[in-house]
């Protein structure tokens, strides 16, 4: 893929690293990550001659990193390079290169390049603060109402930049729907939760269609039953588990293409995070979904491919089956086997 | 002094303190024990302030009754007004001598003109001089009239207009009377106390003067004042016998055979007096059936003189004299006589203000609030109107007066004196509370709602409109309604543009002159006139409860835009 092309070097720490990589100059995102968080893991012999991705052999190798002689060779496997595994897919809905996320002065991601296929659930996991819910409200541009927040890179949908200043935000939002880590429905009628997106982007002309849009919604959430009689009734009088459907119910209404969640089931009980699994695994067959979670086991449940974060790096991509099995890198391990994080 | 401090007997001094009190040392020092040691001032701290609490509560209750207490008790008077009854003649010559009104060809209008030349005045004289045959001279004939309020003709007038087939006839008229007959009646002229009699009276003329008799009391009934006005009020006209009275002194008058006689110098057993209303006849009165009348307060210190009080005794005696319900109070714009004035004009320029300012105030305040808090950049310019708009609620109202009256009313030409002008000028000193207010409520409305409405794909504007404000208007409500009481109440900065003025008429519309309930109350708090100051209270009453009213509002408003979720 495209990920060969030239990049700007940050910080003279990647300076250095470029004269070394001597094969390739124009090395992809090489962010050395000169502190890894220290672990008490015992040492362990470095997987230096792991078979690497095509993406990663072009990557600058540990070793060759100049750094305090105190580092041990354990610390160096946590090193991070560049992202390991393939971050394109074969039938991509979004395409996001390089992406750099800044708040104030803080970066909060760097060069993040990861495509999100269509009819597949990719999920990032990572330990708090790595910036995964960052990178996912890049997809509908959710930060822009975040005065401080600075995006810089290249996100596509279909092809179609989104990241540019003179992007209409609001039918990028139509097509990229967006589920919260709370439920937050409105404090309307549940009828109107559903009905206000199809109305304000006039997707519906008579009462009727509305009618059914409503209705094909909440089924596809899966709520309908358990709400049909009681639609004029707040939607903030549900359980949480129904909140959250509820809210998946309002982002299918307006029809979208990709459907963002930021850590969907972080507030409800095991079974309402059963139902919300199942529904996510059924709304696969028509949308694309990125799905942040906390959870490996809803990670390893629900996604085909995954997408490990850490400090602000990608680390690894790769199918969920291949990260849970065969981690490539040693914090993607550290991370699953619950070293850490 | 010595500074060697005495040996305590505490258990480490002593190596062979048993071993009790060792335990008990070392079970102080428990963590338990110590919190233990400390509950007692936590409690006592606890209560202390529980008590601070509840004595500021009643200190606070206490303060807000007795201001309701002397409100109320000084205003409530003015709710009822004294008519007179007086047998008016609707002198067809006098009313209409061309006889056009009765001959029914006119409409309202035509009449009304026809009226506005005819001299009521004199109807109302007529019946006073009807009831009142003995008063003669020009003098005494002015207090009698005296007794009717200036505003009589123009009642009789209204009477006429409504009804054109009175002319002609003689009709029992409630006649509206003057102030000083009102206060009279209200008890807060002089008390009037009447002291029975004993023995019998009898009538002797003084052969020197016409209006001039000696009553001679076979009992000692006149002893009790004799005795309280040698002993209280000597003069050097006081003798062992007897002793005159004056203007300085309380009056006493003798109600005999159905006349008034005011005692002017008086011995134990007779009195000589003035006649003030004629008796029917001159017959020895039996015990019992004359009485002696003392009014307290002296003469001097009364509006109402002895004649005129002997009038009005007469008239309430008769029942003649009755306290209605005061309808003009609440009907009639102000005026100079306190039995005509009125509040509704004041009230409906409170209404027009209140109204332009609420229609000024809000849009602006919530527009600003909604910009500031949810679309301007955070930047220094921001943070200055901020700072500014926060300083604007500090600023001392009369300063907005004096910006009302350079730039309104001199600059832009705004008319003086009118709602229009004082709503603008209000606009300016309640904005800042109900921007202040109303960012407040934006602030508190959950960013999930933003982030949820903004997800489903609405804009910022429509995220505003359609979620965030329905959240955040019951406290902005509450701030308008902040801002509004405090405009209701506002008086400095309306006298620097024109409210001060004195306005008779009713303000039929935004841009009449007019004035407002408290620059009113202002207004009458500085009348002279007594009746003004049960009006003031009135004024004040009907302020508060416009003010309670509007709050009661406000909370219904709430209650149904919370109640909805």
């Amino acid at each position: 893929m495209s990920h060969n092309r030239p990049m700007t070097m940050p910080s003279a720490v990647s300076k250095t690293l470029l004269e070394h990589a001597d094969t390739n100059p124009g090395s992809p995102a090489v962010n050395f990550q000169a502190e890894a968080p220290p672990t008490d893991a015992p040492p362990i012999d470095a997987p230096r001659e792991r078979p690497m991705t095509t993406i990663a052999a072009t990557a600058v190798q540990p070793d060759v990193i100049p750094r305090a002689d105190t580092k041990t060779a354990t610390d160096s496997s946590r090193a991070f390079s560049s992202t390991l595994g393939d971050i394109s897919c074969l039938n991509p809905r979004m395409q996001c290169r390089d992406v750099d996320v800044w708040y104030a002065d803080k970066q909060a991601i760097k060069n993040i390049s990861l495509d999100i296929g269509r009819n597949e659930v990719v999920s990032m996991i990572g330990p708090s603060g790595c910036g995964k819910s960052t990178f996912l409200r890049c997809l509908n541009r959710m930060n822009d109402s975040i005065p401080s927040a600075r995006v810089s890179g290249s996100i596509k949908i279909d092809g179609q930049e989104i990241l540019d200043k003179h992007v209409d935000v609001v039918p990028l939002r139509a097509r990229v729907g967006m589920v919260f880590q709370k439920p937050n429905p409105f404090p309307k009628s549940i009828y109107e939760n559903i009905a206000y997106g199809p109305r304000i982007h006039g997707l519906t002309n008579h009462r009727t269609e509305l009618d059914e849009l409503v209705e094909t919604s909440l089924r596809k959430a899966g709520l309908w039953e358990e709400v049909k009689d009681r639609l004029d009734q707040p939607g903030t009088g549900l359980s949480g588990g129904q909140q959250q459907r509820l809210c998946i119910a309002r982002t299918i209404a307006v029809s979208p293409e990709v459907i963002l969640m930021d850590e969907p089931c972080s507030a409800l009980d095991p079974i309402a995070t059963a139902k919300v699994e199942e529904l996510i695994d059924e709304l696969r067959t028509n949308y694309s979904i990125a799905i942040v979670t906390h959870s490996m086991q809803q990670a390893a449940r629900v996604s085909q491919r995954t997408a490990y974060f850490h400090l602000g790096d990608l680390i690894e991509v790769g199918t969920t089956e291949q990260i849970f099995n065969q981690p490539q890198h040693r914090l993607t391990e550290d991370y699953i086997t619950g070293r850490f994080g | 002094m010595n500074s060697t401090p005495p040996p305590s007997p505490t258990p480490n001094a002593d190596p062979r303190a048993d071993d009790n009190q060792q335990d008990s040392a070392s079970a102080g020092r428990r963590p338990i024990d110590i919190v233990n040691a400390g509950l007692k001032r936590r409690y006592a701290a606890e209560k202390r302030f529980r008590f601070m609490g509840a004595t500021a509560v009643a200190l606070g209750l206490t303060f807000v009754a007795l201001l309701f207490f002397n409100i109320i008790s000084n205003g409530y008077t003015a709710f009822q007004q004294t008519y007179v009854q007086l047998p008016v003649y609707f002198d067809p010559e006098v009313i209409d001598p061309d006889g056009l009104i009765q001959a029914g060809d006119l409409n309202a209008d035509e009449i009304n003109k026809e009226l506005i030349r005819v001299n009521f005045l004199k109807l109302a004289r007529d019946a006073l001089r009807e009831r009142f045959p003995e008063v003669k001279g020009r003098s005494a004939k002015r207090k009698l009239y005296g007794l009717l309020s200036p505003g009589v003709p123009q009642q009789l007038r209204e009477m006429v207009a409504h009804h054109p087939e009175l002319i002609g006839e003689r009709r029992e008229t409630w006649l509206i009377a003057d102030d000083d007959v009102d206060m009279f009646m209200k008890g807060r002229s002089t008390p009037v106390k009447r002291i029975d009699t004993s023995g019998s009276a009898t009538i002797v003329t003084v052969p020197s003067s016409d209006d001039t008799l000696q009553i001679i009391s076979s009992g000692a009934d006149f002893n009790v004042v004799f005795e309280r006005m040698r002993t209280a009020t000597p003069t050097d006209k006081t003798t062992a016998d007897g002793t005159t009275l004056d203007s300085d002194m309380p009056s006493y008058l003798i109600a005999i055979n159905h006349g008034l006689v005011k005692v002017e110098s008086i011995t134990a057993h007779d009195i000589t007096g003035q006649v003030l209303l004629p008796l029917k006849n001159q017959d020895p009165a039996t015990p019992r059936s004359w009485e002696l009348l003392e009014l307290s307060n002296p003469q001097s210190a009364r509006r109402l003189k002895d004649q005129e009080l002997a009038w009005v005794l007469s008239l309430k005696d008769a029942g003649a004299l009755k306290k209605r319900f005061n309808t003009l109070f609440f009907t009639q714009g102000s005026s100079r006589e306190p039995e005509l004035a009125g509040i509704g004009g004041a009230f409906m320029g409170s209404l027009f203000t209140l109204t332009l300012t609420l229609l000024f105030s809000f849009p602006i305040a919530v527009g600003t609030a909604i910009y500031l808090e949810e679309f301007a950049p955070k930047n220094r310019w921001t943070d200055l109107i901020e700072i500014n708009i926060n300083n604007l609620a500090a600023v001392p109202s009369i300063v907005f007066g004096l910006l009302g009256l350079a730039v309104f009313i001199n600059f832009f030409g705004v008319p003086r004196s009118t709602p229009l002008v004082a709503a603008m000028v209000l606009t300016l000193m309640t904005l800042p509370t109900i921007i202040i207010a109303s960012r407040a409520a934006l602030k508190s409305v959950p960013p999930s709602i933003r982030e949820a409405a903004l997800g489903v794909g609405a804009s910022p504007l429509q995220t505003q409109f359609h979620h965030v404000l329905p959240l955040a208007m019951p406290g902005m409500l509450t701030g308008t309604i902040i801002g509004m009481a405090q405009a209701l109440g506002e008086t400095a900065p309306l006298l620097m543009i024109g409210m001060i003025a004195f306005i008779v008429d009713i303000p039929g519309g935004f841009t009449d002159p007019s004035t407002v309930l408290p620059v009113q109350i202002f207004l009458w708090a500085d009348s002279p006139e007594r009746g003004f100051v049960e009006r003031t209270s009135a004024a004040i009453m009907v302020l508060l409860t416009f003010l309670i009213m509007m709050n009661l509002l406000a909370v219904l408003l709430r209650r149904r835009f919370e109640r909805r979720w």
